[in-house]
């Protein structure tokens, strides 16, 4: 083993130079596949221009991750194969491994590097659109409101359901949701009893739902789609229960829609209480 | 017996006692399902006849919580069993006599029937597009199928509420019938909406959060 360890100190350079190599030769390899055939699959899609922009930011976290994937995996590869035992009868106690200071300065340098520099893109990204996710009752991400205006949309979390109140059409409320085409969607979420969480998965949207607070998400609808509804927070024994599906459609097709919804829930509208951004229903006589 | 052979020994009773442990555990998991009440079929028509409480039964071991119950079209021979099977794309008509008051819903929305024939139910013999939202008692809802059906309480001052199941057609009630199609075959969760769970904060406990009281399943079938 003496011997070995001394091939190892005096060829050091050259095996490092070796890692290096095959490292640069499965990031050639790697990241055009992460980037070009990977990425695009990744979630959630393309259903919206936030969920578009969030895979655009799973490209870009995962081709920042390869590089340091690899650089483990070549070094675990390269030293399996390089230092292996040739002689199995002849197992010796090792060299001491020391510390090596030109390793540490550069492995703070390339890992508060990619933080730093994941933190700045995320903040750019967050303050750009939002991202889909909910940002409170005052939101500082708010995109530019297109010609056509935007969609206000009241998403009500209750166990276990969520219904969708639409304070542009006489404050309808319905069971199930449609939404128009290439359009800025505000989505103002609140809950009437517990915390649940409003995600929409294929349109990038996850807001939270809480008593008593409006959280408002922003999302621009790209072209028909059905996206499904779950809730991402766990809130009672029904809660792998608590979801629906709802649609993209023209805009011809939604002013269809929700002018049957107005007239089929015309007597529960009567008795619904005035718009508003968070309701505190209580119960009147018996419960709690 | 040698020493070595009594340590094999010992650990391979061990060893059959605890896959026997194993094997009983997974046998009454998968074999102890709970009871369920099939819908009564007639020449005519499919029906579910169903009844809610105040209070299970006094046998109950939660004899304070509010309840379901299946029983049948004179509210009698009540089973306390909140999973009802139902033939799939059927029209079903379903008579529930509603026992409890009235504790108003959290959201008024469910004051309308949704799903049901017609858009309609029949509250006391009373065809109805809906109800008081403050007069709400429970919901009788399968979300899954957009099936929402809320039920009147009967009123503060009756004279002869019932207390604790199973409760006569004598007892101050209200009965609401409707009819709903079925889905294709499956297992379907239904729930009450209304926080009805006395004691609880705001309403939302005990019986909300138990399978087998204002909850169970649909197996349409």
């Amino acid at each position: 083993m003496s011997t070995s360890a001394g091939t190892m100190n005096t060829d050091g350079p050259r095996h490092w130079r070796n890692v290096v190599v095959l490292w640069l030769i499965a990031n050639v390899i790697m990241l055009p596949i992460v980037i070009f055939v990977l990425g695009p699959g990744l979630p959630p899609g393309n259903g919206s221009v936030e969920a578009s922009g969030q895979v655009t930011d799973n490209i870009v976290l995962l081709a920042t991750a390869t590089p340091v994937a690899l650089m483990v995996l070549v070094y675990l590869g390269y030293a399996l194969w390089a230092f292996r035992e040739r002689e199995p009868e002849a197992v010796l106690d090792g060299p001491p491994i020391r510390g090596d200071s030109s390793v540490q300065f550069w492995w703070l340098i390339v890992t508060t590097t990619l933080v730093l520099f994941l933190a700045g893109y995320g903040t750019v990204r967050l303050l750009a659109d939002g991202s889909g996710g909910g940002q409170g009752p005052n939101p500082i991400a708010v995109p530019a409101t297109p010609a056509g205006g935007k969609l206000v949309v009241q998403v009500v979390a209750q166990q276990w359901q969520f219904n969708y109140r639409f304070p542009g059409y006489g404050g309808v409320e319905t069971n199930q949701i449609e939404l128009p085409e290439n359009t800025l969607i505000q989505f103002n979420v609140t809950s009437l009893d517990v915390i649940h969480s409003f995600w929409a998965y294929e349109l990038g949207v996850k807001a939270d739902a809480n008593p008593g607070v409006n959280n408002v998400a922003y999302v621009t609808t790209k072209g028909p789609l059905t996206f499904h509804v779950r809730c991402a927070e766990l809130c009672g024994v029904w809660h792998g229960y608590m979801f629906n599906s709802g649609q993209v459609v023209p805009k011809a097709q939604f002013a269809a829609w929700i002018a049957q919804q107005r007239v089929k829930f015309a007597p529960a509208t009567k008795t619904l209480p005035p718009y508003s951004k968070t309701y505190f229903p209580q119960p009147l006589r018996r419960g709690g | 017996m040698t020493a070595a052979g009594k340590r094999i020994l010992g650990a391979t009773l061990v060893a059959a006692i605890v896959c026997v442990a194993i094997g009983l555990y997974i046998g009454l998991y998968l074999t102890n399902v709970p009871g369920s009440a099939a819908a009564t079929q007639t020449s005519t028509a499919t029906h579910l006849y169903l009844a809610t409480v105040p209070a299970a039964e006094t046998t109950d071991p939660h004899p304070t919580w509010v309840s379901y119950y299946a029983v049948d079209s004179n509210s009698a021979n009540w089973r306390h069993v909140t999973t009802y099977v139902l033939p799939a794309n059927t029209l079903v008509q379903v008579t529930i006599f509603n026992y409890d008051g009235a504790s108003a819903l959290r959201n008024n929305w469910f004051g309308q029937p949704t799903g049901t024939v017609g858009g309609v139910i029949s509250l006391d013999g009373k065809t109805t597009k809906g109800i008081d939202p403050d007069d709400a008692s429970h919901v009788f809802s399968i979300p899954q199928i957009g099936l929402a059906v809320p039920l009147d309480g009967i009123p503060d001052n009756a004279k002869n509420p019932c207390g604790n199941a199973p409760c006569s057609l004598s007892y101050n009630h209200t009965t609401t019938t409707f009819t709903f199609r079925t889905p294709g075959k499956g297992l379907y969760r239904w729930q009450c909406f209304v926080p009805c769970a006395a004691g609880f904060i705001a309403g939302f406990g005990g019986p909300m959060q138990t399978v087998g009281y204002m909850d169970g399943f649909i197996k349409v079938v």
